[in-house]
């Protein structure tokens, strides 16, 4: 019941309350944006070999960025109120969020025995659409592509009070069957005084 | 029957070449016949006819030109993108004929294989040729675009997917 209200929420904002702009702009900006991160982010003392950790780094914190200000605009198209628990904002994340910003539906599954971590399985990601890894051996292995997500993700359920971690597990593009990211609650973050006392 | 394919770049560098022979049951395999010497030779055939390219390139709208050349019994057949990526196809009957030498005179010939009926090469101008090639061409076409949409890909340099390449395989079973 929670899922229908959030998928009903989900389908309305984005057929009346968004607008829309062509998917080939967004996965080739998208592709433009990894593939320059490619070429300038290298491993020390090498002039062309790429460092794909510190790629994936990058795009987690350009999400991150994106995510601190997506929240608002998600939580003003959505006019949601607070979810109850993590069960509820899994939903919500899939069936609303992703739907008005990307117009994908992920499905939310392995929910692990402590309840505090869930997967996220994409069945399509318009991010990712006509991308092949390059060949170089070790993309295959190292680079999350569509990592920006997980920054944003993460950036966004922290200005609601959730520290999370959010990372790939299995990608296409790798050659894996599915694509899924997982989401681990780590913890609710209270409120803090600021270090000085006046 | 043989054939040579290549996709040209906008400054006559070769992006992709890819050997092989005709999957029709019955005459073929699948697999190239050429002559050793071919390997050279088919490149500098093909690259010759380039200019004949170019020349019929303003003739026409249709971005497929057909065949634009003939060298002893090679028949080179052109396809031109929106981009000016020249994708070129070159078929022979039946290559231990061909001499490359100076003289334009083919060697004697004998009871050869090409004279069955079906095979393409063995009329170049004919309706079914243009209609499989034009198939052909097309399908690569479309590999070709999904091909450069690729971000990690550099515009004007090599081809090395191998789903590319795949691509092209199939296409050639399917068409020729």
């Amino acid at each position: 019941m929670a899922s229908n209200k959030a998928a009903r929420i989900g389908e309305d904002v984005w057929k009346s309350r968004t607008e829309k702009i062509n998917t080939e702009i967004v996965t080739l900006t998208y592709g433009t944006i990894v593939s320059s991160l490619c070429r300038d982010l290298l491993l020390p003392n090498t002039t062309s070999t790429t460092d794909y950790a510190a790629v994936n780094a990058e795009l987690d914190r350009m999400g991150y960025n994106i995510g601190l200000r997506l929240i608002e605009d998600f939580l003003a198209k959505s006019n949601t109120g607070a979810c109850q628990n993590l069960r509820e904002t899994a939903e919500v994340i899939s069936k609303t969020g992703f739907k008005i910003f990307l117009n994908i539906t992920p499905v939310v599954s392995g929910w692990s025995s402590d309840g505090k971590s869930f997967g996220l399985v994409f069945e399509e990601n318009p991010l990712a659409d006509f991308v092949e890894l390059p060949d170089d051996g070790r993309a295959q292995e190292e680079l999350w592509y569509s990592n920006i997500l997980c920054g944003v993700l993460r950036g966004a359920l922290e200005m609601v009070q959730m520290q999370v971690d959010v990372r790939f597990v299995s990608d296409v593009l790798r050659g894996n069957d599915t694509t899924e990211m997982r989401v681990t609650l780590l913890k609710y973050i209270e409120d803090e005084m600021p270090p000085d006392d006046e | 029957m043989s054939y040579y394919f290549t996709i040209i770049g906008t400054k006559d560098n070769p992006l992709f070449e890819s050997t092989f022979g005709t999957s029709k049951p019955g005459t073929g395999d699948g697999t190239a016949r050429f002559r050793d010497e071919a390997a050279q030779m088919n490149q500098f055939i093909v690259h010759a006819a380039l200019d004949l390219v170019e020349e019929v390139q303003w003739t026409t709208k249709d971005l497929y030109l057909k065949k634009v050349d003939t060298f002893q019994n090679n028949h080179i057949h052109a396809y031109i993108t929106g981009g000016n990526v020249k994708f070129m196809l070159l078929m022979n009957a039946d290559p231990s004929l061909t001499a490359y030498s100076n003289y334009a005179s083919p060697p004697p010939s004998r009871a050869s294989m090409a004279k069955q009926g079906g095979l393409l090469a063995a009329n170049p101008t004919s309706p079914q040729t243009e209609e499989a090639v034009r198939g052909f061409m097309g399908e690569i076409y479309e590999a070709w675009v999904k091909c450069i949409m690729n971000p990690f890909y550099d515009v004007n340099s090599e081809v090395t997917s191998p789903v590319f390449r795949g691509r092209v395989s199939a296409a050639a079973k399917r068409y020729l």
